[in-house]
């Protein structure tokens, strides 16, 4: 599956009650590619991300991995196709520690059913070296008391070291200074050199243009542009997430997949 | 890329200690961003001691610390089960009469006119009643989504009737079962008692030494040998003295063996077992235990089963020291205590954070200040002003290193 996506999206439909989330998405990603989805409030992306995650399941349309259709009814699916998501709250315990966080429902067990912490900590270890994650005093030290870019790393790390092939990062800059901003952006960047597909999502356009190849955006649940940075400025997007009159694919707005 | 030092909070990382000064020096700064540990209780327990024992003489005398040895451990246990919900984050105000459903159980069970089943059948069959009561609460709780706090003062006040339907008409029942009047009232004979605890410290020793030499291997930063053997060291000084302070008088009852056992046994249930890791990540952020796939209502009608099991081997050990049961079984401060002896002991009322040994320390204090207080001849309203005040001295000393805490950044 060296050329097509990996992960595809086709018709994808969802509702809660009389709210349409989501109407007829299409979205696709490969391999070493960084694909940003932009919309405004209430455009869908959360609702998406949650959708490939397993945490909703969709009403209507097709979830495709290598090709293949799937169906993930739950985060456990997801995991197992190699599809991992970093939410926005980070979704971390602040009461436990860096190893145990990335460790976290999927814990490495020993004789006797006993953690097996030794590896545990030692995975942890090279994965966050193989990040350039360096700032972290001790991977023993808890969540709570780390720094925002420091915990989006940790996020990220917990992220990536299931061999997983799709990692989507929810608003990963939000509330972060500038340097710690940077932090995580080289960080994404450093995702895609690494072969992995990244799905990221951001309100900053200067964040998404700065690491994506495609934008995606949602405007009102349904998917109204497709962007090639390398084709595009942020006033073509900003006008695409904003505008009321449906972003004019045909006048070559969209640039079809390659 | 930038790497930006953060201006480190010093988290007590022994672990990553070079020597035995580093580790004293990451203790220190810890203890000043509020990460106080076992120090309040110790310090406490210490006030307690030194009060008493100028009041009464008897307080520090070998016959008394066994006393206290007994009339602790039924408190103690129930606590321990305390201490599983406390860090989920939820509560259990049904033990007490839990325990007290449990007593009378064994004891109507064990009946010589009525059941006549052999002390073991009778012990489990109370076990199993504590479970399924837990597991009735679990379910409730987690399939209805009942909050805790409801359904188990559903319970207490349920269990309470139960309590009194099955001793209608009977006002006391005595235990006559060996097994049972013997777990609380039967002492290790000296040189067992020496070999037991002798042999647990050396299997401590040997463990935490085994561990050492694994993270050594495995090239991860080991805590400094030096503080290993200090720690080794101190517990075996605590049991040498406990175990000769003990012979001085009646000995080493079987029931401190079984806490111990029990304190061994869910210490390594909550901090060595994917299950107790599971505990401590819903009480911490139930939402990101859910999204990583941990299964929430099994974890947590597991632990309301553990809080039952616990409550009913309470109940079993009140039977077994006061030699019968009455209508009274499982009520008056049984709960309020085992909840205040978690919380006193160190664990958080708000989940998440506490270990299975603040249920033994916190009951330690109460049961120190009862027996203190019943030496000095005081009435119960007495003993009830002083632990509340010592409750509120424990929960003010938690709220006001939390703050320590969030100030350096570690909520």
């Amino acid at each position: 599956m060296a050329d097509g996506p990996v992960l595809e999206l086709q018709g994808v439909s969802k509702s809660f009650g009389a709210v349409q989330a989501l109407d007829g998405v299409d979205l696709e990603v490969r391999e070493g590619e960084v694909m940003a989805l932009v919309g405004d409030n209430g455009a869908g992306k959360s609702t998406l991300i949650k959708c490939v995650a397993g945490i909703h399941t969709i009403d209507a349309g097709e979830i495709r991995f290598d090709g293949e259709p799937v169906r993930v009814s739950g985060p456990k699916d997801a995991a197992a196709l190699g599809i991992e998501v970093v939410y926005q709250d980070l979704a971390l315990c602040d009461n436990l520690d860096v190893v145990q966080n990335m460790y976290l429902g999927r814990e490495r067990l020993g004789p006797l059913r006993r953690l097996d912490e030794l590896a545990m900590e030692q995975t942890a270890r090279e994965t966050l070296k193989g990040l350039a994650v360096t700032t972290l005093k001790s991977v023993r030290q808890t969540v709570a008391g780390l720094s925002g870019g420091q915990r989006q790393s940790v996020a990220v790390a917990k992220a990536v070291m299931w061999n997983s092939r799709v990692v989507i990062l929810d608003e990963p800059t939000a509330a972060l200074g500038v340097a710690q901003t940077r932090q995580v952006l080289d960080l994404v960047k450093r995702l895609g050199q690494q072969g992995l597909a990244v799905v990221i999502v951001s309100h900053n356009l200067s964040d998404v243009f700065e690491v994506a190849d495609r934008i995606t955006v949602l405007r009102l649940g349904k998917d109204v542009a497709t962007l090639r940075v390398a084709d595009t400025n942020q006033q073509q997007v900003v006008e695409a997430i904003t505008s009321d009159a449906p972003a004019d694919r045909r006048a070559g707005i969209e640039v079809a997949p390659a | 890329m930038s790497t930006v030092v953060e201006p480190s909070p010093g988290q007590p990382a022994a672990l990553e200690a070079e020597t035995l000064s580093d580790a004293v020096r990451a203790r220190l700064r810890g203890l000043r961003g509020g990460e106080l540990g076992s120090l309040p209780i110790l310090l406490g327990l210490l006030v307690i001691v030194i009060v008493f024992q100028s009041l009464n003489e008897n307080f520090l005398s070998p016959s008394n610390f066994v006393n206290l040895m007994v009339q602790m451990a039924g408190l103690t246990t129930i606590a321990m089960g305390i201490v599983f919900v406390l860090l989920l984050g939820e509560i259990d105000l049904s033990v007490g009469y839990v325990s007290g459903v449990a007593g009378v159980s064994v004891a109507l069970l064990l009946f010589q006119d009525g059941g006549e089943l052999p002390g073991p059948v009778g012990i489990a069959i109370a076990l199993v009643i504590g479970a399924a009561i837990g597991f009735l609460h679990g379910m409730i709780i987690t399939k209805v989504g009942v909050p805790s706090f409801v359904v188990t003062l559903a319970g207490l006040l349920a269990w309470n009737g139960v309590v009194l339907l099955l001793m209608a008409g009977k006002g006391t029942v005595i235990v006559q079962d060996e097994l049972v009047v013997g777990i609380a009232n039967s002492f290790l004979p000296e040189t067992l008692g020496w070999i037991v605890i002798l042999g647990a410290v050396g299997l401590y020793g040997a463990l935490q030494l085994l561990g050492l030499r694994a993270r050594a291997r495995a090239g991860l930063p080991t805590p400094p040998p030096a503080l290993l053997a200090l720690r080794v060291a101190a517990l075996a000084a605590i049991a040498v003295v406990v175990v000769w302070f003990a012979y001085e008088n009646r000995g080493i009852p079987y029931v401190a063996v079984l806490v111990v056992l029990l304190l061994v046994c869910l210490s390594y249930v909550a901090n060595r077992t994917r299950f107790g890791r599971h505990v401590y990540a819903i009480g911490g952020n139930q939402e990101a235990a859910q999204r990583a796939g941990i299964n929430v209502d099994r974890v947590k009608v597991s632990v309301f089963m553990i809080a039952g099991t616990m409550a009913a081997l309470g109940g079993i050990i009140f039977a077994s020291r006061l030699r019968s049961v009455d209508t009274a079984a499982g009520g008056g401060d049984i709960l309020l205590n085992s909840i205040a002896a978690a919380v006193i002991g160190g664990t958080s009322l708000f989940g998440g954070r506490g270990h299975v040994k603040s249920a033994l320390l916190g009951a330690l204090i109460i049961a120190s200040i009862a027996n203190g207080m019943g030496l000095l001849g005081l009435s119960a309203g007495a003993k009830f002003v002083v632990t509340g005040v010592v409750l509120l001295a424990a929960v003010t000393v938690d709220a006001v290193s939390r703050r320590g805490r969030a100030s350096s950044g570690r909520a």
